[in-house]
């Protein structure tokens, strides 16, 4: 490696790579964040692509784009502004001009900019860096197709498989630019490739190539150095929220030593759950593929019946399907948690896109007086969390347990530190007690009101359950009308008592702050690092983010009193806001409310802070 | 699994008093599951009664075994869960033509195509019983009913064609009436491995009395309906001299010594045979054109998808590394932090 003409030393940097949804920009965008996050930055990243899966070549429709921010310190956004951008075509540079940061790097492949593709993408002259305006930037005119073509000119390969490896070319241009080694990806290549020899051979000299050319053009390109960050020892992986989840159930399912059960059925963007644990029959997980949203529940209640730790995912139009068998699992007590991973609503809305406006379905979407327990992961990372604590929940306090999270989350990755199981706390399934000669199927704990547990298969304890209600002492069939409204008590405290076993209430920030921001679920990344870059900043802000929804923690009003100003940021039109609201009338909340399928951007959170201090 | 308990089929029987209408043919079906029960051994702990919504759905209550009463339409899913979780249970599905062919069609055509081992006994008496008198998916075009003032505009589904259409491997056909044939579809129910559907043809005596009357009237039975058994020849009638031949792609109905036709032309009953042809015109069959099939009229063998979980887990787990948690945490691409 010769010595770099100029070098740009940062703290953190944000790299989007973009092109079309068949170009293999996940792919390209996965490896280089594996790369920097074995070098020991930390990392998050975020994908953004189409909900067809060949969109229109060319258009800007059909641009699929992979974000990595990676950093000397810690990072808890995909950031909102690139520093660099690859665009392997017109469209995707189009897309995503706006997204740059001032000064930064576009990398384009000047072949793709013929007067086809500039028409497609919108362009009305052919010069697109002109007609964009981006003359500020430092712009890598590189002519990728051409140089991918030459680099593999004489293996024998045909056009088709020439131009596929196009996004390594750019990929290794990349980690020039950014000096980090080819080691993980070579490696990547030879045993994702080990059956074919020639296309190993041929993406492994494409992207050597890719490297050396940013070599060649250094002096007209700067490149970044960014220095490993300062993380807590230990062993690591890259972890989406998705596998987070599903990994969540297994910790679960071992601590518990209940055997895992899922019925789902494929839904974007929750799919991925159901895929990672269909793939773990090694763990021994049965995994049902329904029908149906419907049966993808119903298996689940069935499997929870027998004595399964018991689990349905979906995203938001399947959670309205699963709403009558939710309240099933409700007032027969039976233990099953319901990932909800948010996507735009309402209808099929904005499938690929996040939302945060399933909060009001998952608390109220269901007929009579059915009280559901409520969770929201955070980050991609602690979606593995709050799966294993939606699952001890459920099991210990015999009921559902609504998990939320989001596409955000769902796919956002991010460097997890292995956990050690013993660590964590054990779950303690209320089985019944076979010698107890008083049991009923409807006894329950005195402090958590959670019915006790009877399987199918013991001896002694054959009873029957269902959706009528049930007498309080002997769980008969009961129309009795007192009877009744007990019942209705009962489950209701029997949520309500979940409060005393979930964490209180923290808040990040200054003590004194003159206003505190309030979140929930998979904003925090954002609302962090807003409140965090406003206080080194001198500004007074504190941040209270939610996690557990329904109940809420026990000093939840405590803390919310305490503030003058409070401002609840939601990606929807103010349900968490409204749901303070009903809960602690006195209080006043103003609200910061975006739907646009997007994550809050750190930028546009700021902004809306510091003009709150002027009001 | 039990011999050493040999429960009576009253051992069966619940606390709760039974509260369907004096009359309908439910007491009859709970009496011969109850019987069948006892017939084959079953202890109380090992079946798991599953059943939806509707008068028949009610059955788990009157079951001293473990039940679940569930949600409309959803009981097969259900089912599905519970003997796939564990496969050790006896899982018998409780259902009628509401529950199973409107609401549930879904998951009816879906669980018979898995052949997941259940036992689904279907109540068909052509009517919504609990909703007091609407026509359902199996009552005959131009039924009349609290819906259908002026009689439906709509076909009704064939419960055996749906079945073998959605490649059931056993469809038996019984009279709530006559529990001693009603006894026996329930044992060779019980007796195949995957999906079973047994069909009871049950009178409402409330909305929709004698609806079956024509063919299960003890006057006219014999000559309106044919008891079909696997090996033995297609006969039936008073006499036991009618039987079904094959006449071309058609069963054609005749009456031995008739123009010629012996027994050596009466077709015999072959449940086994995988091809559906023949099992599904016998299923079709419908009076007045031919006697109702009776019996079992199809039992196949074939993969049993609860069975397949299993041997799946096992031979995946036979050669998988990651036998942990913790292996599979640490497999892949892990990097120390230093």
């Amino acid at each position: 490696m010769g010595k770099r003409s100029k070098v740009i030393e940062k703290e953190e940097v944000v790299v989007r790579f973009s092109g079309d949804s068949g170009d293999g920009m996940q792919l390209t965008g996965t490896l280089f964040s594996y790369t920097s996050a074995i070098f020991g930055n930390d990392i998050s990243t975020f994908p953004d692509y189409p909900s067809e899966i060949r969109a229109p070549q060319g258009t800007i429709s059909g641009v699929s784009g992979f974000q990595i921010h990676f950093g000397h310190s810690e990072v808890f956004t995909p950031g909102d502004y690139c520093d660099v951008l690859v665009a392997m075509n017109p469209a995707a540079l189009k897309a995503n001009a706006k997204w740059m940061k001032p000064g930064g790097t576009i990398i384009l492949d000047v072949d793709s900019c013929d007067e086809k593709n500039l028409k497609k993408a919108g362009y009305e002259t052919n010069d697109p860096i002109i007609e964009g305006k981006l003359g500020d930037y430092h712009i890598v005119k590189a002519p990728i197709t051409t140089l991918t073509k030459e680099s593999l000119k004489d293996m024998g390969l045909d056009n088709k498989s020439i131009l596929r490896s196009k996004n390594m070319y750019a990929l290794g241009l990349v980690y020039w630019l950014f000096d980090r080694p080819l080691t993980h990806t070579q490696d990547y290549i030879k045993k994702k490739f080990a059956k074919n020899p020639l296309v190993v051979e041929a993406n492994l000299k494409v992207l050597d190539d890719g490297y050396n050319y940013g070599g060649i053009i250094q002096a007209m390109t700067p490149s970044y150095h960014i220095h490993p960050a300062d993380i807590k020892k230990g062993k690591y992986r890259n972890l989406s929220g998705n596998v987070a989840v599903a990994w969540g159930f297994l910790a679960a399912a071992e601590k518990s030593k209940l055997k895992l059960f899922l019925g789902s059925y494929p839904i974007t963007p929750a799919t991925e759950i159901l895929q990672e644990l269909s793939a773990r029959k090694d763990l021994g997980v049965k995994v049902f593929q329904a029908e149906d949203e419907i049966a993808g529940i119903c298996t689940a209640i069935g499997a929870s019946f027998t004595g399964n730790l018991a689990i349905t995912t979906t995203s938001g139009p399947g959670l309205a399907l699963k709403g009558e068998a939710i309240g099933l699992a409700i007032i027969a007590e039976l233990p099953l948690v319901v990932v909800n991973v948010q996507r735009g609503g309402p209808s099929t809305g904005l499938p690929t896109k996040t939302e945060q406006s399933d909060l009001m379905q998952a608390l109220y979407g269901r007929n009579g007086e059915s009280p559901a327990i409520v969770i929201a992961a955070s980050s991609p990372t602690n979606c593995f969390d709050y799966a294993f604590y939606a699952a001890k929940i459920a099991v210990e306090h015999m009921t559902p347990v609504i998990l939320l999270t989001d596409g955000f989350l769902a796919n956002g990755t991010q460097p997890w530190r292995l956990p050690n199981l013993e660590e964590w706390p054990d779950i303690e399934v209320p089985y019944a007690d076979e010698n107890d000669e008083d049991w009923h199927p409807y006894k329950r704990d005195a402090v958590k009101l959670a019915r006790y547990w009877a399987t199918p298969g013991t001896k002694g304890m054959n009873h029957r359950i269902g959706g009528l209600e049930k007498d309080e002492h002997t769980g008969a069939v009961s129309h009795d009308a007192l009877n009744h409204q007990n019942m209705v008590e009962l489950r209701e405290e029997k949520i309500k008592r979940v409060a005393k076993f979930v964490p209180e209430l923290e808040v990040i920030g200054e003590e004194d702050a003159d206003i505190l921001v309030v979140g929930w679920g998979g904003t925090f990344g954002h609302l962090y690092t807003a409140v965090d870059e406003l206080d080194h900043e001198g500004h007074k802000f504190a941040l209270a983010h939610f996690n557990y929804i329904n109940p809420l923690p026990v000093n939840t009003y405590d803390v919310l009193k305490k503030y003058k100003k409070i401002v609840v940021c939601e990606l929807n039109l103010g349900q968490f806001a409204n749901y303070l609201l009903m809960n602690f009338p006195d209080l006043e909340y103003l609200r910061f409310n975006k739907v646009q399928g997007q994550p809050f951007t750190v930028v546009e959170l700021k902004e809306h802070f510091k003009s709150l201090l002027e009001e | 699994m039990s011999e050493q308990c040999q429960l009576k089929y009253t051992d069966f029987k619940s606390d709760q008093s039974v509260k369907w209408c004096p009359g309908c043919g439910d007491h009859a079906v709970l009496n011969s599951v109850q019987k069948a029960m006892a017939n084959l051994g079953y202890s109380k702990e090992e079946v798991a009664v599953i059943s939806g919504i509707g008068c028949s759905s009610r059955f788990p209550y009157y079951m001293d075994t473990y039940g679940f009463h569930t949600i409309h339409g959803r009981g097969s899913a259900i089912a599905s869960g519970v003997k796939v979780a564990n496969p050790d249970l006896k899982v018998w599905q409780i259902t009628g033509d509401g529950d199973a062919l409107a609401i549930g069609g879904n998951h009816f055509i879906h669980t018979i195509r898995r052949n997941i081992d259940l036992n689904v006994i279907l109540f068909n008496n052509q009517i919504y019983g609990l909703t007091k008198g609407q026509y359902s998916p199996t009552s005959k075009r131009g039924f009349i009913s609290k819906t259908s003032p002026f009689g439906t505009v709509e076909a009704p589904f064939r419960p055996g064609e749906l079945c073998i259409g959605a490649r059931g491997q056993f469809f038996a056909r019984c009279i709530d009436k006559d529990l001693k044939h009603s006894v026996k579809m329930m044992e060779e129910a019980a007796g195949h491995e995957g999906t079973s559907i047994v069909e009871v043809l049950q009178n409402c005596v409330i909305y929709n009395d004698k609806t079956h009357n024509a063919i299960t009237d003890k006057a006219h039975s014999a000559d309106r309906t044919i008891k079909l058994e696997h090996g033995e020849p297609m006969l039936y009638g008073k006499d036991q001299n009618k039987g079904l031949l094959l006449d071309g792609l058609n069963v054609k109905t005749v009456t031995i010594g008739e123009n010629g036709v012996t027994l050596d032309d009466i077709l015999v009953h072959d449940a086994h045979c995988e091809d559906i042809t023949l099992h599904l015109k016998l299923a079709d069959m419908e009076y007045p054109d031919y006697p109702v099939a009776l019996g079992v009229i199809r039992s196949v063998k074939g993969p049993v998808y609860d069975q397949c979980v299993e041997r799946q887990l096992e031979e995946v787990q036979e050669i998988s590394k990651i036998k942990s948690f913790n292996d599979l945490i640490h497999s892949g691409d892990v990097w120390d932090v230093e």
